[in-house]
């Protein structure tokens, strides 16, 4: 299905040219840190928000603030994840219609990894650094078993797989039409969002569209509940919790079909 | 009527893309439903958090949605442009204009929000009401208030891009500041969490920075939050950030104006 070859040469071109936009980005270091340390912040002010909520409330569907801070952490890593690595593939339609993707089709590095690695910026490490934090700070309370950690880990890595897939597939619109960016955004930014809260508090339906449609209740819904050893309110069976790390790998599998197909129906803007 | 012409000029050059717009009203409609479920867990709980009851707490979520990109609170409009030509050079052009360059861009930006307020106001603001049950504004004044309110918002909000703007003459880049502007947006404007919910200080301290006018004072308006003098005062208080800010830009502008140099040739 996947070329082996093309899976490592897209690996290695993927930070070559990470890596020079890395040293290009350090060229202004003042810009750099100014930004990563913003990035930071409204990351943390973000969370602020929830604990501002929490100061008027105790709890949130049932959950406390540590809890909702591991849910905060687990998906905010994921999204963290794939908006540093594929993240800039949201901009697929202006290296259209400036014509940049021609120019990428002819370079002997595959092109999906050219088109997530353009303009790679390294300041998102500081989106990630948080997510960390809260994690840790929630999971120092969590009861830890050799299966909990394995599904943590199966979690995040799980998470990260299936945000990526989300940020491909939806900018394969733009091969057809450019002005579909910000529908994207409804569902990498808008399903980061919904998960940072206990999904108990959505209705039923929410809960299955994130299940069955587009999988995010995967990237930390279902593994926190057996992480954190509570009950499912809405009843789903308990092995959901252990499906994070095959979803992740099925949807990177459609993901491939879809790119292809997009690259293929792809014309020029002939310009 | 030279502004009415750029500003229906900025009107235009954003209605181009109405497909952009439907996706943007899809994506405040998602973020919108969002925040309600959260609100209605909240005010079921603490159902006079704030001083808000629910409806008032629904209403307010929809109203900032509708308010998000009429004051441009993740950037953009026209103090962007004027980043651009600041980098490029073109802005000697703007220089040379027989017209002030900050009622230009202003006159750019009120067509912008004109056009935001029409569309990604409106269209979030009806489907939200369609949804949920939602409060209107108390009588023909309010609504009146309220739209004084929101050219106010508009006001503050472009002075505040212009200032990080205006910031390139002397950084050539101004992408940090401007970092720096939508963090602040996004938290003192109370969107995701309002200004009434803040505890203690943190509350005092916010209800007095301009971003308060953006869609706190506003929203209070709309919900009746804010009667009889108190319009009054919240008016004042949005027109006087406004004033103290435009005035800001000016001194810098001026500032800027000392240290262009045109090449020749």
């Amino acid at each position: 299905m996947v070329d082996r070859t093309q899976v490592v040469d897209g690996w290695s071109g993927y930070w070559r040219i990470a890596g020079m936009w890395i040293r290009a980005s350090m060229t202004y270091r003042v810009s750099f840190w100014l930004l990563t340390a913003s990035a930071f912040v409204i990351g943390a002010l973000d969370f602020i928000g929830i604990w501002i909520l929490f100061h008027t409330i105790d709890s949130m569907g049932g959950f406390t603030l540590r809890e909702v801070g591991f849910l905060y952490g687990a998906t905010g890593l994921g999204l963290a994840f794939a908006d540093m690595f594929v993240g800039r593939i949201e901009r697929l339609g202006q290296m259209i219609r400036m014509g940049d993707l021609d120019t990428m089709m002819v370079r002997p590095v595959p092109l999906l990894a050219q088109v997530c690695s353009n303009e790679f910026a390294l300041r998102r490490l500081s989106r990630i650094l948080l997510c960390v934090l809260v994690l840790a700070w929630a999971s120092a309370y969590v009861e830890w078993s050799p299966l909990r950690v394995l599904v943590a880990v199966g979690m995040v890595v799980g998470g990260a797989a299936i945000y990526c897939s989300i940020f491909i597939v939806l900018a394969c619109i733009q091969f057809w039409t450019a002005d579909g960016v910000e529908f994207a955004n409804a569902f990498t930014y808008g399903g980061n969002t919904i998960t940072q809260y206990p999904l108990a508090i959505f209705p039923g339906e929410v809960l299955k569209a994130l299940t069955f449609v587009v999988p995010l209740a995967f990237v930390n819904w279902y593994p926190a509940l057996f992480i954190l050893g509570r009950d499912d309110p809405f009843s789903m069976p308990e092995w959901f919790s252990f499906l994070t790390l095959l979803i992740g790998a099925l949807m990177l599998w459609i993901t491939t079909l879809v790119w292809r197909f997009g690259v293929r129906h792809y014309r020029s803007t002939g310009s | 009527m030279l502004y009415v012409a750029i500003a229906t000029r900025a009107f235009r050059r954003y209605s181009t893309y109405t497909l952009a717009t439907l996706a943007g009203i899809f994506t405040n409609c998602i973020f919108g439903i969002i925040s309600c479920f959260v609100f209605m867990e909240v005010w079921q709980q603490r159902p006079d958090a704030g001083g808000y009851d629910l409806t008032d707490a629904l209403t307010y979520v929809w109203v900032g949605q509708a308010m998000l990109m009429t004051v441009a609170m993740f950037g953009g409009g026209s103090p962007d442009d004027l980043a651009a030509r600041i980098r490029s050079g073109d802005v000697v052009i703007d220089f040379y204009r027989p017209v002030g360059l900050l009622g230009w861009y202003l006159a750019a930006d009120l067509g912008r929000a004109t056009y935001h307020l029409l569309t990604r106001g409106l269209g979030p603001a009806l489907v939200g009401a369609l949804l949920f049950d939602l409060r209107s504004p108390p009588g023909p004044w309010g609504w009146v208030a309220f739209l004084v309110a929101v050219v106010l918002a508009v006001l503050v909000s472009f002075a505040l891009r212009m200032l990080v703007a205006i910031t390139s003459f002397w950084l050539f880049d101004e992408s940090g500041p401007r970092t720096v502007l939508v963090v602040m947006n996004s938290f003192f404007t109370g969107l995701t969490v309002p200004l009434v919910l803040f505890p203690g200080a943190l509350r005092e301290l916010a209800m007095a920075l301009p971003w308060a006018a953006m869609l706190q004072v506003p929203a209070d308006i709309w919900l009746g939050q804010r009667t009889g003098a108190e319009v009054w005062s919240g008016l004042g208080f949005g027109a006087a950030w406004a004033l103290g800010l435009m005035i800001a830009c000016l001194t810098m502008l001026r500032l800027a104006e000392r240290r262009v140099v045109v090449q020749g040739g």
